[in-house]
C-alpha cells in the first residue's frame, strides 16, 4: 500500500462528503416540520415571538445561505447550535458519546464474539445438529425486531422476575466496584439485545464465507500435509473466508457512533440514536445535520479501513 | 342565583357570618366553583385561603433521592426560552415564581409573602396594577438575596423583543415598577380583571438579575447559566444533559422551614409514555412519571400491580371538532378556506346542529379514553367558574336526521344527502394519533346514518402543528371541512384564549396564518362581548359574560367539544403531593414527601 494510495482515496473523500451534506441539508430543509412549532399552538405566546426567533436562528433565509453558512462554519470546526437546546452541538453530541460507546459498542464486541465461533464451527460441521440448531436460532434472531426481544427481556427480567432495571442510568450513585456491578446490570439487557441481533445475521455470514474456503483445494492440501485440524481452520480457512466479514464489521462499525434509535428509546439510553430521533422529532436541524454528517464521514473513513485490512488479510490484493 | 346575591354572600363571609367553605360550596352548587369562587372574594375583599398542604416532615432532608420520569427530557433550562412543559418543569426545579395554580386553580403565593387583595392594597380599586410583596429571607443559590430588582429585571428582560423570550406574552403589555427593595407594582395599560399572569405560574419563574443582566437582549443566548440555573427553588442545580437528565441536591438554605424533604433530586428523559409509567407503576423504579397519555386500559392493567397510582388533574385541555365556515375547496386569492368565501352547506346552522347530535361522546370516554378524557358539552368547562350549566350535549340519530329532512337536505340515491346539488360530504382531519383516529370512526359511523359522507385524513402530528406558511396541511391553514385537536388555556383565565373566535383573529393568508380565529367564524355580537369582557372589572358580570360566550359558541356549533383533556401522572404509592391542572406537575415541588 501506498502512501499516494491513501492520498488518493482521502481527496476522493472530500467531494463524496461535501454531496452527502449537500443532499443531507436539502432534504432537511425541504421537509416540513419547525422547531418553533410548538409555540404555535400556545395562545400564550405572540407570534412575533416565533417570527423573532426563527429571525435569530436564521431560519427565514434561502436555503443556500444557511447552507453555505453551515459549510463555512463546519470547516472551522464549529459543528452549530442547537436551536432546541441552545448550546453547542458539538458538546451535546460529546454528552451522548460515552453511554453510546459502552452499550452499542459492547453490543458489537458480543455480537462479534458469538458470531465468529459458532459461525466457524457450524461451516466446520455443516448439517450437523449443532449447526442445524446454530442456523435455527440465528433465523429466529434476527427475524425478531430489537423493539420485540426488547419489551419480552423487559417483561422477563424487570417485571416478572425483577432482577435488572429497565432505565438506563448515567448517574449512577455508586462508585468502585458496586458501580461496574450496577453499569453491568443496567447494560444487560441493550446489550443482549442488541448483540444478539447483529450476531444473529453475522453468523449465517461467517459461515457461508467459511463454507465456501473450506472446500477450496488448498484446504484439502494443507489437510494432507498433516497440518493439525485446529491450524488449517485458523490459519488457512478462517484467515481467508474473513474478507467479507470484515467487509460488513467494518460498515457496521459507525453504527457505534449513530447508535441503535429503537434500543435506546425502549431502555432509556442517552446515546446518540436517541439525540438523533429527539433532534428530528424537534426540528432541530444543526443537529440532525452534524450527527448524519459524522455518520456519513464514518462510513467513508471506514470503508477505506476495510479496504486497508483486506491487503493485510490477502497480501494478494493489490492497492492502485 | 345572580350577580346581587352573590354580592351579598361575599358580604356575609366579610362579616364572618358565613365560611369560606360555604361559600365555595354554594358556587359550586350553582356552576361557579372554587377558582372564580376565591377570586370573586378576593375582589370582594376577603382574603384568599392561604391552602395549607399537610406536610408531615419535621425537619428539611432525609428522604433520599425523588426520581421523576419525564418520557421528553427537558432540554434546556432558562423558563423564559421554554418550548414546551418538559422545558418549563425542568427549570420549576430550581426557579420558582411568586406565585402558582395550586389543584383548585387557586392562587398559593411561593417567592410572595401573600397574594394581593384588595384589603392589604395589593389591588387598586381602578384594576389597572397590582403590588406584589416579596419575601424577606430568600436567597439565590449563590448566596446573593432575592430582591424587587430581579422582579424588574425579568420584566426587561422578557419583553425585549431582541431576548425572543416566549413569556414576552406575559411582559408585554405591562409596566413593572420597584416600589422598595421587596415590593413591585405591576401596571396594566386597560383595568385589568385577570392580574395573576405576569411572575405567575410556569411562565413567570423568575431568574437572577446578578447573573443575567449582562446577557440581556441579543447576548441571550450566551449565558452560562442558561445551562447551569441559580435559582431560589428548594434544589441545587448539579448536572444537565438535554434530553436525558436534570439532577439537583437539596438546597439548605431554602426559604420555607423543614422543606425540602428529598435530599437529592433527578428527572430522567427518553423513551415513550407506557414504559414510563411501567417504571413507576410495575416496577418502581421511579417515584412520578408525568403526562401518561396513555390508553387508560394499559395504565389501569399496570396499576393493578400495586406499586403507585395514577392521577388525574382536570386543567383546561379539551380535544374538540372544529366547523371551517368558509370554503375548502374553493382558491380565492391563491387560499382555500379564505375568509371572502361561505362553506356551502356548514353554513347552514341546521347541518351544524344535527352534526354536533352525531357526536358520541359518551362512547369515546368510555372505550377511547377512559379517565383520561370525560365527555363535555362545554368548550370552556374549567375552571368551574367559567362553566356554563345550560348547555347540554346528547347523541341522536333520528334527531339529526329529522333536522337535515326539515332544513331540505333530502337523501340521495347513494345514501348522502343533497340539496341544490351540495352534498354532506366532509373530509374531517386531525393528526395521526391512535385514540383520534378511533374517534374519527366512531364519529364517520354515526354520521353515515344521518347520511352525512365523512372521509377521514390523518396528517403526521409534526406538520399538522406546526407554523408552516408553505404546508397546506397544517391545523392553522384548515383546508378541509372539519379538524380537531386538543387546545386550552394555559392559565385558570379563558380570556386570551378566547381569541380563538374573535372575528378580527381569523387566520388567513394575509396574516401568515398566525390568526388563532382557525374556524373563520364571524360573529359582531360575540366581538362586542368579548371586548366588553376584557375591560369587566366584577368579577361577577365578567364570569356571566365569559359564560355567556362560551355559550354562544356551542349553540351555534362552531366548535364541538368532544372530551376533556385532563394531566395524567403516576405516582407511586407513598409519595405525597399536589399537583394542578393549570401549571407544572411540580408547581409545589418544596411540599413533596414520602411516608415512611
Amino acid at each position: 500500500m501506498s502512501a499516494a494510495y491513501l492520498l488518493r482515496r482521502l481527496l476522493l473523500a472530500i467531494p463524496s462528503l461535501l454531496g452527502i451534506s449537500l443532499v443531507l441539508f436539502t432534504i432537511l430543509a425541504l421537509a416540513p416540520g419547525d422547531p418553533f412549532g410548538e409555540l404555535a399552538t400556545n395562545p400564550n405566546v405572540p407570534p412575533e415571538v416565533r417570527m423573532a426567533l426563527r429571525a435569530k436562528f436564521g431560519l427565514d433565509d434561502p436555503v443556500w445561505q444557511r447552507y453555505v453558512h453551515w459549510l463555512a462554519a463546519m470547516l472551522q470546526g464549529d459543528w452549530g447550535f442547537s436551536f432546541v437546546s441552545r448550546m453547542n452541538v458539538d458538546t451535546l453530541i460529546l454528552q451522548r458519546i460515552p453511554a453510546t460507546i459502552a452499550v452499542i459498542g459492547s453490543a458489537q464486541v458480543l455480537a462479534i464474539l458469538i458470531a465468529v465461533p459458532v459461525g466457524v464451527l457450524a461451516a466446520t460441521r455443516p448439517y450437523s445438529l449443532f449447526d442445524q440448531v446454530a442456523n435455527t436460532l440465528a433465523f429466529v434472531g434476527f427475524s425478531l425486531p430489537t423493539f420485540f426481544t426488547g419489551l419480552l427481556l423487559i417483561l422477563l427480567f424487570s417485571v416478572q422476575l425483577d432482577w435488572l432495571p429497565f432505565v438506563y442510568r448515567t448517574d449512577l450513585k455508586s462508585t468502585g466496584l458496586a458501580w461496574w456491578g450496577d453499569q453491568i446490570r443496567q447494560s444487560a439487557m441493550p446489550v443482549m439485545v442488541l448483540g444478539l441481533f447483529q450476531g444473529a445475521s453475522l453468523v449465517r455470514y461467517v459461515r457461508s464465507s467459511v463454507l465456501d474456503v473450506i472446500r477450496l483445494d488448498y484446504v484439502t492440501t494443507a489437510r494432507s500435509k498433516g497440518i493439525g485440524e485446529r491450524r488449517v481452520i485458523i490459519g488457512h480457512v478462517v484467515r481467508n473466508a474473513m474478507i467479507p466479514v470484515v467487509t460488513l464489521v467494518a460498515l457496521q462499525l459507525p453504527v457505534v457512533f449513530s447508535g441503535a434509535i429503537v434500543t435506546e428509546q425502549i431502555f432509556r439510553v442517552p446515546g446518540i440514536g436517541s439525540l438523533l430521533i429527539a433532534s428530528i422529532l424537534a426540528n432541530d436541524t444543526p443537529v440532525v445535520m452534524a450527527v448524519s454528517f459524522v455518520f456519513a464521514a464514518l462510513v467513508i473513513l471506514f470503508n477505506l479501513i476495510a479496504d486497508i485490512i483486506y491487503g493485510w488479510l490477502d497480501p494478494r490484493i493489490a492497492y492502485r | 342565583m345572580d350577580a346581587g346575591e352573590i354580592r351579598g354572600m361575599i358580604k356575609r363571609v366579610k362579616n364572618g357570618r358565613l365560611s369560606r367553605r360555604g361559600f365555595v360550596r354554594r358556587m359550586v352548587a350553582v356552576g361557579l366553583t372554587a377558582p372564580l369562587a376565591t377570586q370573586l372574594l378576593s375582589y370582594g375583599g376577603v382574603a384568599m385561603a392561604q391552602t395549607k398542604p399537610a406536610y408531615k416532615p419535621t425537619k428539611a432532608g432525609g428522604g433520599g433521592t425523588l426520581k421523576l420520569l419525564w418520557w421528553q427530557g427537558p432540554t434546556l433550562l432558562n423558563p423564559h426560552f421554554a418550548t414546551g412543559t418538559k422545558d418549563q418543569d425542568g427549570s420549576r426545579l430550581f426557579y420558582e415564581p411568586l406565585a402558582a395554580w395550586n389543584s383548585t386553580g387557586d392562587l398559593v403565593p411561593i417567592l410572595a409573602v401573600e397574594l394581593p387583595t384588595t384589603e392589604n392594597g395589593g389591588l387598586p380599586a381602578d384594576g389597572k396594577s397590582v403590588i406584589w410583596k416579596l419575601k424577606q429571607n430568600v436567597k439565590w443559590h449563590d448566596g446573593m438575596p432575592f430582591t424587587a430588582d430581579d422582579v424588574v429585571f425579568n420584566w426587561e428582560y422578557a419583553k425585549d423583543p431582541a431576548t425572543a423570550a416566549v413569556t414576552a406574552g406575559s411582559y408585554n403589555s405591562v409596566t413593572v415598577e420597584k416600589i422598595d427593595t421587596h415590593t413591585v407594582r405591576v401596571v396594566f395599560k386597560q383595568p385589568s380583571p385577570f392580574w395573576a399572569e405576569a411572575f405567575v405560574s410556569a411562565t413567570g419563574m423568575i431568574i437572577p438579575k446578578h447573573l443575567f443582566a449582562a446577557f440581556s437582549g441579543d447576548k441571550s443566548r450566551d449565558a452560562p447559566t442558561n445551562l447551569k440555573p441559580v435559582g431560589t427553588g428548594p434544589y441545587l442545580f448539579k448536572e444537565f444533559r438535554p434530553g436525558d437528565l436534570v439532577t439537583g441536591v437539596i438546597n439548605p438554605n431554602y426559604h420555607v422551614a423543614h422543606r425540602p424533604y428529598f435530599d437529592a433530586i433527578e428527572m430522567k428523559g427518553g423513551g415513550d409514555a407506557v414504559s414510563a409509567a411501567r417504571a413507576v407503576l410495575q416496577t418502581g423504579e421511579y417515584d412520578f412519571a408525568w403526562n401518561l397519555q396513555v390508553e387508560d386500559e394499559v395504565l389501569l392493567r399496570l396499576e393493578a400491580a400495586g406499586k403507585g397510582a395514577v392521577r388525574v388533574t382536570e386543567g383546561g385541555n379539551v380535544e374538540h371538532i372544529q366547523i371551517n365556515f368558509t370554503d375548502p375547496n374553493t382558491e380565492v386569492d391563491g387560499e382555500k378556506s379564505s375568509i371572502k368565501t361561505k362553506h356551502p352547506s356548514l353554513s347552514d346552522p341546521a347541518v351544524r346542529r344535527a352534526f354536533s347530535l352525531l357526536i358520541d361522546k359518551d362512547s369515546v370516554h368510555r372505550f377511547i379514553y377512559g379517565r383520561g378524557g370525560n365527555a363535555t358539552a362545554n368548550f370552556i368547562f374549567n375552571p368551574a367558574r367559567f362553566a356554563s350549566k345550560a348547555t347540554k350535549y346528547a347523541f341522536n340519530v333520528e334527531e339529526a336526521n329529522a333536522i337535515l329532512e326539515k332544513a331540505g337536505w333530502k337523501m340521495g340515491a347513494d345514501g348522502i344527502r343533497a340539496k341544490d346539488g351540495k352534498q354532506l360530504k366532509y373530509l374531517y382531519q386531525t393528526s395521526i394519533n391512535q385514540p383520534r383516529q378511533k374517534t374519527q370512526a366512531i364519529i364517520k359511523q354515526a354520521a353515515k346514518k344521518a347520511g352525512i359522507e365523512i372521509e377521514i385524513k390523518a396528517v403526521t402530528a409534526s406538520v399538522f402543528f406546526s407554523s408552516d406558511v408553505a404546508n397546506p396541511d397544517t391545523y392553522p391553514h384548515f383546508y378541509t371541512d372539519l379538524q380537531m385537536y386538543t387546545t386550552g388555556p394555559t392559565q385558570p383565565d379563558p380570556s386570551v384564549f378566547l381569541q380563538l373566535f374573535l372575528s378580527t383573529e381569523a387566520a388567513q393568508k394575509a396574516n401568515k396564518w398566525q390568526g388563532r380565529n382557525i374556524t373563520r367564524w364571524q360573529n359582531a355580537e360575540w366581538d362586542k362581548l368579548y371586548a366588553r369582557q376584557l375591560g369587566e372589572l366584577d368579577p361577577i358580570t365578567r364570569a356571566a359574560m365569559i359564560i355567556k360566550l362560551n355559550e354562544m359558541v356551542i349553540e351555534d356549533v362552531v366548535v364541538i367539544p368532544v372530551v376533556t383533556r385532563p394531566s395524567v401522572a403516576a405516582v407511586t404509592k407513598n409519595l405525597t403531593c399536589e399537583l394542578s391542572g393549570f401549571d407544572s406537575y411540580i408547581w409545589d415541588l418544596a411540599n413533596w414527601f414520602k411516608e415512611a
